[in-house]
Parts: C-alpha cells; sequence; structure tokens
C-alpha cells in the first residue's frame, strides 16, 4: 500500500510546490484512494482548475484536464455528461470553488451529477502570494487582509447541502489515510460528492498568521479537527475553533446522468406511438 | 389537379440549430438570450432525438465551458448566444484556441454595448469575436447572409472546428436569426460532414506534436492515451513551458494553422463584379440590402459590384486587394461604427473608400448607399 500509488504518477516529478504544502499530501491520499478504489487508469479523468491545488492534474497518470479559474466543474459536467463511463474527479482550490468557481459549484451540487469533488482548503490564495479567499477565517491576515479579514467565510458543508449535494465529508492532511478514505466513499457514492481537504500553506498563509512553519500547522491541524462522532457528544463551547471531520451527510437522489437516459427512454417510446 | 407544393419557411435561428445537428452535434450547453434562444429551444427538443445531451447550465460561462469538456472527450460540441453572453465567454474561447479543442459558438447580434437593445440587429460583435479573448490568436468566424445559407454555413463551421481544431464562431445577426424564408436545401447542396483527424496510436501519441499540417492528431480523453490538457502555454506533450523556443513554435502553430490556410477557408460571393468600377464590400444581412443598391446603381447607369465576405475572420485581405484596388470607390456598409470597415481599408491601400455607418438597430437602406456612392462620386468629378 505505501508505494503500490507510484504507478498512479507520471514521472515529471519533482513539484511545483512550496516546502511544507499539503497539496502533495492531498495529492497521495487521492492515489490511494484510487488503488483502493482499483479503478482502471484509462476510465479516470481528473478536472482541475486554477492555483497551486490545480497543478495535481499535470502529476497523475490519468486522463488530466487543467482548465481554467473557477470553471473545473463547467468542463467536468459536460465530459461527465458526454461520456458517462469516465469515473470523473474535480480538484479545486478554496477561491478555485468557492470564489470565482461558486456558481458551477452549487449548481453541481443542484444536478446531481456523479462528480467527485475535492475541494483543498488551505485558507488562501496560495498561487498569487496569498490573498484572504472566501475561506480565509474572520480576522486572520492576509496580504490584502493586512489589518485582518472582516469578510465572513463560507462553510463548504452547509453550502453544498444547502445546494443539494449527496454526499459531503471533510478530512484533513494531518489524518492523510482518513482522507483516502473519505475520497474513496465520495468516489462510491453515485451522485454529486464533496470532499473538503483541510489543508496547510505556510508559505503565503502561516507566515501571516503566527504559525513557525509546516510541522506547526499540521499540528494546529491534529490538535484542532475532531471527529463528527465525538463532536455530536460535545456542546458548542467546547466545540468552538474545532474543525470538525467525518461523512456528514449521505443521501439518495436521481443521478443526473440517469436522468438523461430515463428522458431519453421516453423522447424514444413517444417517438415510436 | 394536383396541388403546388407549398414553399416551407423557416427561421434563421432554427436553420442554424438544423445545421448543428445534421453536422453531427452531440452536445449543446446553453443559457437562454434573446435574440439567439430558439436556437437552444430546438436543440432541447430535438437533440435527444438525434442522440445527442442539450443542457441549460447556469450562465454562459458554464455553458462554453461544458461545451469544451463534452469536445476534449470527442464529442462535436455547440452553443449559442447574443452579446452579453458573448462577453462571458470570451475567456474561453481563448482556451478553445489554446488547448485547440474544436467547439461552434452562434453569436446571434444585438445591438450594443451592454444590455443594448436586445431585440434589435446589429453587427456590433465583429471585432470582439477576433480580439475579445485576451492573447495573440487566430479565430474563425463566419456571417451568412440567408436562412439557407445560415444552415450550410453551420455545418462548415462544424468542419472547419473540427478540421482546424479551433473554435469557430457563427455571426449572426438579429434579422438573420428571427428572418423566416424558403428553405429548400438539396442533399447535393449539403456539405461533405467532417470528422477531426485522429490517430489510433495511443502508445506513441504526442498530443500536441508539430506536424507540416500544423493540425495536430487527436484521440478523446478517457480513450486510453492518458494525456493531459491545458489553458497554460505547452510543449508537444501537452506539458506547460516557458522556454523560449517551445513557446513561440507553439504560438506561431496556432496562429499560423489558421492564418496561412485562408484559401481554404475564406469563403465569399461575386455579384456584377466583372466589368465593376465601385465596390461594395458587404456581409451578413446588410448584404442583402448591398445587392439591392449594386442593381439601383446599375440602373442609373453606374457600374457596381458587390464582394459579400461569408467568413469575416480570417479576413481575406488579398481577395479585397485584388478586387478592389485602383477601383473609383469601395464603399463599406456595416451595422456599427465602422469595424471591418478598417481591415477592408486597410488591405485596398490608397483606393477612395467609404465606410457606411448603421447606428439605428436597423438594416441599412439600400437607397442610402446607392446614394452615398453617386454623391461620393459626384464630389470626385466621377459622374
Amino acid at each position: 500500500m505505501q508505494t503500490a500509488y507510484k504507478k498512479y504518477f507520471r514521472d515529471n516529478l519533482p513539484h511545483i510546490w512550496c516546502p511544507g504544502c499539503g497539496n502533495g499530501i492531498v495529492m497521495g491520499a487521492f492515489a490511494r484512494a484510487i488503488e483502493m478504489l482499483d479503478y482502471d487508469k484509462d476510465e479516470v479523468l481528473v478536472v482541475s482548475g486554477i492555483g497551486c491545488s490545480s497543478r495535481i492534474t499535470g502529476y497523475l497518470d490519468f486522463n488530466t484536464l487543467h482548465t481554467a479559474h473557477g470553471r473545473a466543474l463547467a468542463f467536468a459536467t459536460g465530459a461527465k455528461v458526454a461520456e458517462p463511463r469516465l469515473k470523473t474527479f474535480v480538484i479545486m482550490g478554496d477561491g478555485d470553488a468557492a470564489a470565482i468557481g461558486g456558481n458551477h459549484f452549487i449548481h453541481a451540487c443542484r444536478r446531481n451529477i456523479d462528480i467527485t469533488t475535492i475541494i483543498i482548503n488551505n485558507n488562501i490564495y496560495g498561487m498569487t502570494g496569498g490573498q484572504f479567499s472566501p475561506l480565509t477565517p474572520k480576522g486572520r491576515k492576509a496580504t490584502t487582509a493586512p489589518y485582518g479579514n472582516i469578510d465572513r467565510s463560507f462553510d463548504i458543508v452547509d453550502l453544498s447541502k444547502g445546494a443539494g449535494a449527496t454526499y459531503i465529508a471533510r478530512g484533513d492532511v494531518f489524518h492523510a489515510f482518513r482522507l483516502s478514505y473519505l475520497i474513496a466513499e465520495a468516489a462510491r457514492h453515485k451522485g454529486f460528492s464533496v470532499v473538503e481537504a483541510v489543508s496547510t500553506c505556510p508559505i503565503s498563509y502561516g507566515r501571516h498568521n503566527k504559525f513557525k512553519g509546516a510541522a506547526d500547522m499540521v499540528n494546529y491541524l491534529k490538535k484542532r479537527t475532531i471527529a463528527l462522532n465525538r463532536a455530536s457528544r460535545m456542546n458548542p463551547e467546547a466545540l468552538e475553533g474545532k474543525i470538525i471531520t467525518g461523512i456528514f451527510y449521505e443521501s439518495e437522489d436521481e443521478e443526473y446522468c440517469d436522468a438523461f437516459e430515463r428522458l431519453e427512454a421516453s423522447v424514444k417510446k413517444g417517438a415510436r406511438k | 389537379m394536383t396541388k403546388a407544393k407549398k414553399p416551407k419557411l423557416l427561421q434563421g435561428n432554427i436553420a442554424c440549430a438544423m445545421g448543428a445537428i445534421k453536422a453531427g452535434a452531440t452536445f449543446f450547453g446553453g443559457y437562454p438570450i434573446t435574440p439567439s434562444t430558439e436556437i437552444a429551444e430546438y436543440m432541447a427538443a430535438q437533440l435527444p432525438k438525434a442522440g445527442g445531451r442539450f443542457m441549460q447550465m447556469e450562465d454562459e460561462i458554464a455553458s462554453i465551458g461544458a461545451i469544451i469538456g463534452a469536445s476534449c472527450v470527442g464529442h462535436k460540441s455547440f452553443t449559442a448566444t447574443s452579446g452579453p453572453g458573448f462577453s462571458l465567454m470570451q475567456e474561453l474561447i481563448g482556451y478553445a484556441c489554446n488547448a485547440e479543442i474544436p467547439i461552434v459558438i452562434a453569436n446571434v447580434m444585438r445591438s450594443g454595448p451592454s444590455t443594448g437593445l436586445p431585440t434589435l440587429p446589429a453587427a456590433q460583435d465583429v471585432m470582439q469575436a477576433r480580439w475579445g479573448t485576451h492573447g495573440d490568436h487566430s479565430i474563425i468566424a463566419i456571417s451568412p447572409y440567408s436562412v439557407k445559407e445560415t444552415y450550410i454555413q453551420t455545418i462548415k463551421a462544424f468542419n472547419l472546428a473540427e478540421k482546424y481544431r479551433t473554435p469557430v464562431i457563427i455571426l449572426m445577426d438579429e434579422k438573420i436569426g428571427h428572418l423566416r424564408e424558403g428553405f429548400d436545401v438539396s442533399d447535393d447542396e449539403i456539405p461533405e460532414i467532417i470528422q477531426r483527424k485522429r490517430t489510433l496510436d495511443k502508445e506513441n501519441y504526442i498530443p500536441y506534436e508539430n506536424t507540416p499540417s500544423m493540425v495536430p492528431e487527436f484521440i478523446p480523453l478517457g480513450c486510453g492515451a492518458r494525456y493531459h490538457i491545458t489553458g497554460l502555454t505547452h510543449n508537444e506533450k501537452g506539458f506547460y513551458t516557458q522556454k523560449s523556443d517551445e513557446v513561440e513554435k507553439f504560438l506561431f502553430r496556432i496562429y499560423d494553422k489558421i492564418e496561412k490556410n485562408k484559401e481554404d477557408i475564406c469563403e465569399y460571393e461575386m455579384f456584377e463584379m466583372d466589368d465593376a468600377e465601385v465596390v461594395i464590400v458587404s456581409y451578413g444581412s446588410v448584404a442583402r440590402s448591398a445587392k439591392e443598391a449594386v442593381s439601383k446603381l446599375r440602373a442609373s447607369n453606374v457600374k457596381a459590384g458587390l464582394i459579400r465576405l461569408i467568413t469575416l475572420w480570417p479576413f481575406n485581405d488579398t481577395l479585397i486587394y485584388e478586387k478592389c484596388h485602383g477601383k473609383k470607390l469601395v464603399l463599406m456598409p456595416e451595422m456599427n461604427l465602422g469595424q471591418l470597415s478598417l481591415e477592408v481599408e486597410r488591405a485596398i491601400k490608397d483606393t477612395p473608400f467609404y465606410s457606411l455607418h448603421g447606428a439605428k438597430a436597423d438594416l441599412i437602406d439600400p437607397k442610402v448607399m446607392a446614394d452615398k456612392v453617386i454623391s461620393l462620386l459626384k464630389e470626385r468629378g466621377e459622374v
């Protein structure tokens, strides 16, 4: 298991990410998830947007589509509807998914199309050097929030739930193997699934927010994360500032490509009459 | 007594949608917008019967994103929009140019800027079609002038998109989109349907190989080649590069594959040009008025002719120079403040030129064109 996932990488490493970046951990978790799922590499399509996270598609040995900022889900939706046989994954960053791509995100949730979406949340725009995103917590600093961020942030779990996603989970880069499990479960789920992967950006976020380095940030995640089943037994005061992880929501509804098949069958039937 | 065959009336927008299905489109992603909406409505009704899929997306950015995605996995893909929606699509038109993904976009032009006059025609997006997306690139844009031509040229738009692996824009206008006229197309008028050139050699596939044809062969994503498509400037293998020689080769290739194939791409019609001393250059619905203007001028003993451009981009400057240089006068009527006129003026070199602007959100009256020609000729003492 430790090395088996290497076959899912192209031979173009090393990657471009800064030392201590969480993206590599998520990429490893993703590759292990594919190993668990035992998918044929030729049948896997991985789509990304723009930003640090989006470079993952360049390193993975699948069918890979590196799109434009915020638009990964729009491209992936077209590809999946046209070729439903493809196991389709979308990997986005927090600004990518929740700011510029926010509209595509909620509508993909609404349609319940069978795409597994991983949002790598490092709380910042990393590629451009540390500007606040819709997932930067209020009060934190960024190059465009030098006096502290006054914007309220999204909660990806609540947002996905409200928009209609049928599988919603949150993991983190300290619990990397658990993250693999959450991604694999999301892929097994038929319908639109969201996995928020809470990550770390020591260079563009940590330095502005009193973190001493990469290890300090990962330790922060270790201390602050709490599993959903434990959290459910705790009172709100005790949960203040905690990052709750686990599978938050799972439900069944008609999948979008199945709805197309149903529509096409009824159109054909109508034509015969 | 046999009944006379009733003429079949058809709307321009419907002809466009029918052409797309005839060309083999199997995916449509769009967003409602006047005056193009009938195209989406027709596709929603007919595409499922033709084995394709219609999606109404959340906006025009999603629409073009989805059709690029569907084209990446091998489907002929199509969207239709108008001014404001076309503005929203600009970024991803550049993506399709850069990643060389065939798509077809119908832009049924309405009067702008901004929301403008949604139900009235214009040709104000001609330069936007050429330069609306950022960065150096070339583009193919076609402007049909009748319902029948809309059908034929939509099929050709798909053919060109497939052949050159590039976005193709059909620049209709509200008048052509909503015009209903006789539609009778015989089988031998329908162009041969072209598919993008594919290779089966997935083991040795070089997705963006530099070849003399300048158009790389295609394998759809998900068919065993496992390669990478990106909007970053890329090398032959499809991965990001900033090496100056690779960057330069790439940029010239995606530009030259269109600009150096004008003879294959560009279409036009000549009307009364054999002995013409005065040339009207026109396109789209205004060319209908221009034809009438030529007849009026001929009736007044002015030897006028018309070059009707069907392909606007790449701009056919060789043709315009050969046919217009040295004439008494070249007149270009356009439903804008002079957009393609700039290209014509550049191409004809030191030939008397007049750009006739149409800003009334309506067709330009043939009489206005003819009167203008005669008054200009009188000013010069040519009549």
